[in-house]
């Protein structure tokens, strides 16, 4: 059965307002000049800024002389492992954040004693186990490489902003299963789209020793995805709808999908 | 080297202007500044808010000073917003905080060991162990509530350990009040540690107040609360070393020559050279206001502003790693305890502080529920291998 959202006293529309509301689109015209110009200025502003910013940092020299004979090799053969390592920086860090995620939609889940879908304890706890392990295959992915586990790279630091509003969402007392499930679903989505370009930069960069695990975290990924999608669409609409098959990336979707 | 407040002239006030361009400029870092020059910024906009907060309180009390108050005000307004802009977005609030107990840490750890008078110093090493408790709270709820590593902040300069527990540091606040120095034989530097620490623990209190709320977490928001009822605390107690038998322009010229102080210790140490002139500029700005009110002095109270630093400023606050000191105090101070003005063994507290600590404590302790057997890790604590086998 799915969750329903109360109707009641939601104040913020014209429409809970008629009176006021007529007042303040009659202002006399009068009283409604614009300030002069339109909206390049904000526009330009903010260009100025771009213009002139400095990056937001880098990716740390390695610590150790393993790494910093790694990274010092490939960078002389022209290949970019200083992108190879932010990635997984930015995959490291959005895996913990991920598994706190789900720390606290276990917590909810287990207080709410939900039933609108076919969710189990088991089975946020079996998700929870494979960010963890992932979080661990991305720690020792950067070792092996010779960078620093313990770093923030500057592309985890940007995954720390972005997920930011993902656990405000989910951390909130008053938000639902499906609420909840909605922000859980950004963050699969995301760490699908990670986990495929991380494994197109393996390929790139010729750590063929990284494919077989992150192919296997891939595979993993989807199949949460699927999960969460599906127990988002229980909660919401009382029925699962997109039938297990997620486009993910164009080449899976068919013509009549494309519009 | 020390600074000489009366020989170096410093700026005009008619010269101290801004623009938003000039203001709004572009901030430090995260990753690549060194938590020193993070530490310096914090501190510099606590100093600034300081100087506003007061300036407007005297303004309350004193007629005939209002205009120049005013006028000081103003560009220690845009200073403060010219500093604490510094701060580049992407800081979370609670990276933020975590960096704020970083410079309770080490600034109250640098002035209690400089500090002169050994009662003043005594109240800096109890002040000391309860922000570095904090930081422990708040990195394990960094951990658990956004997956972050409080590491990644402090640079490894500062330990995260427990320190007195913070849900023991709440007082009944008849033993939050302390002694005050002297305002005739007080030395310049107790008078000096007294307004920069205070300055601190306030504009920390404001924040977290501020922030507080903004988290969806409930462990978070009563977490905020429990610390920032803490740091309450804490404004009471520096502030009360602050002699209020001093007259309204006496605190004045002090908090100018606070400002002059902590920026030439920007000066002298600050690594990152956009920064560092910056520093310089309101060194500058600070020495002028320093010359300016000092003229107010001789005027509204035909004394000589002299009097009040009969030796040349005292050497640069030391901006670094205070691990040892810290680690020293813990080992020997965690157990002590305030009665009244003074500092006593954990058996000899106020009943009256024990009833308000187990009142308050009796719904639950956010402080010791956050960080139920937290033991900080280098990268989380998802990076013991212990844990990953959950």
């Amino acid at each position: 059965m799915k969750e329903q959202t109360p109707m009641g006293m939601n104040r913020t529309g014209m429409q809970m307002s008629p009176f006021d509301a007529s007042a303040m689109t009659g202002a006399p015209a009068s009283m409604t000049p614009a300030t002069p110009g339109d909206d390049s200025a904000l526009a330009q502003m903010r260009s100025t800024y771009i213009a002139e910013s400095d990056p937001i940092g880098s990716v740390p020299i390695p610590g150790t002389v393993k790494g910093a004979l790694t990274t010092g090799v490939s960078m002389l053969t022209g290949d970019q492992p200083q992108l190879l390592l932010d990635k997984l920086g930015e995959r490291l860090a959005f895996e913990r954040t991920g598994t706190r995620l789900y720390d606290a939609l276990v917590t909810k889940f287990e207080t709410m004693q939900d039933q609108s879908t076919s969710m189990t304890l088991a089975d946020l706890q079996k998700i929870r186990q494979d960010e963890a392990r992932h979080f661990a295959i991305v720690a020792d992915a950067i070792e092996t490489l010779g960078g620093d586990p313990t770093s923030q790279t500057p592309c985890a630091d940007l995954v720390g902003v972005e997920s930011m509003g993902l656990m405000q969402v989910v951390t909130d007392p008053r938000t639902t299963i499906a609420q909840s499930l909605h922000a859980v679903l950004v963050a699969e989505m995301t760490d699908n789209a990670g986990w495929e370009l991380l494994i197109a930069l393996a390929e790139d960069q010729n750590q063929n020793s990284l494919i077989s695990d992150f192919t296997v975290a891939l595979d993993e990924e989807r199949a949460h995805l699927q999960q969460v999608n599906a127990w988002f669409q229980e909660a919401t609409l009382g029925e699962v709808i997109s039938n297990g098959a997620i486009v993910d990336d164009i080449g899976d979707a068919n013509p009549s999908q494309l519009h | 080297m020390s600074l000489d407040l009366f020989s170096a002239k410093g700026c005009a006030l008619e010269q101290q202007r801004f623009t938003w361009r000039d203001m709004v400029g572009k901030p430090i870092s995260k990753l690549d500044d060194d938590a020193f020059t993070r530490v310096r910024i914090i501190l510099m906009n606590g100093i600034e808010l300081e100087s506003l907060r007061f300036q407007h309180m005297a303004a309350r009390m004193s007629r005939d000073l209002r205009l120049k108050l005013a006028q000081i005000r103003r560009t220690e307004q845009h200073q403060a917003t010219m500093v604490n802009w510094l701060l580049g977005p992407d800081h979370s609030p609670l990276e933020t905080t975590i960096a704020y107990e970083q410079v309770a840490i080490e600034v109250t750890a640098a002035v209690a060991q400089r500090e002169p008078d050994p009662y003043f110093a005594q109240a800096y090493r109890f002040g000391l162990l309860e922000d570095f408790d904090h930081l422990y709270r708040y990195s394990a709820l960094l951990d658990r509530l956004e997956g972050k590593d409080a590491n990644n902040i402090l640079q490894n300069y500062t330990d995260i350990l427990p320190g007195r527990p913070t849900v023991d540091e709440h007082r009944h606040p008849q033993d939050d009040v302390r002694e005050s120095y002297d305002r005739k034989t007080a030395a310049p530097l107790t008078k000096l540690h007294a307004l920069m620490i205070t300055a601190a623990e306030f504009q920390t209190h404001d924040y977290y107040m501020n922030v507080g709320p903004l988290f969806a977490d409930p462990v978070a928001r009563q977490l905020y609360a429990e610390i920032a009822s803490i740091e309450e605390q804490h404004v009471t107690q520096y502030g009360s070393l602050i002699s209020p038998d001093e007259t309204v322009l006496e605190q004045w010229l002090m908090h100018e020559a606070v400002e002059c102080y902590n920026y030439y210790s920007c000066v002298q140490q600050e690594t990152n050279p956009r920064i560092k002139a910056i520093w310089e500029r309101f060194l500058d700005y600070e020495l002028g206001h320093f010359h300016t009110v000092a003229e107010l002095f001789k005027q509204h109270e035909q004394r000589d502003p002299a009097e009040l630093f009969p030796t040349a400023l005292p050497e640069p606050v030391q901006f670094a790693s205070q691990r040892d000191f810290v680690r020293q105090v813990l080992a020997q101070e965690v157990d002590m305890r305030a009665l009244g003005t003074q500092f006593v063994n954990k058996s000899q507290e106020s009943q009256a502080s024990i009833d308000y600590r187990t009142h308050i404590n009796s719904d639950g302790s956010p402080s010791e529920s956050v960080a139920g057997g937290y033991v900080w890790n280098p990268g989380t604590e998802l990076n013991r291998k212990v844990a990953v086998a959950v």
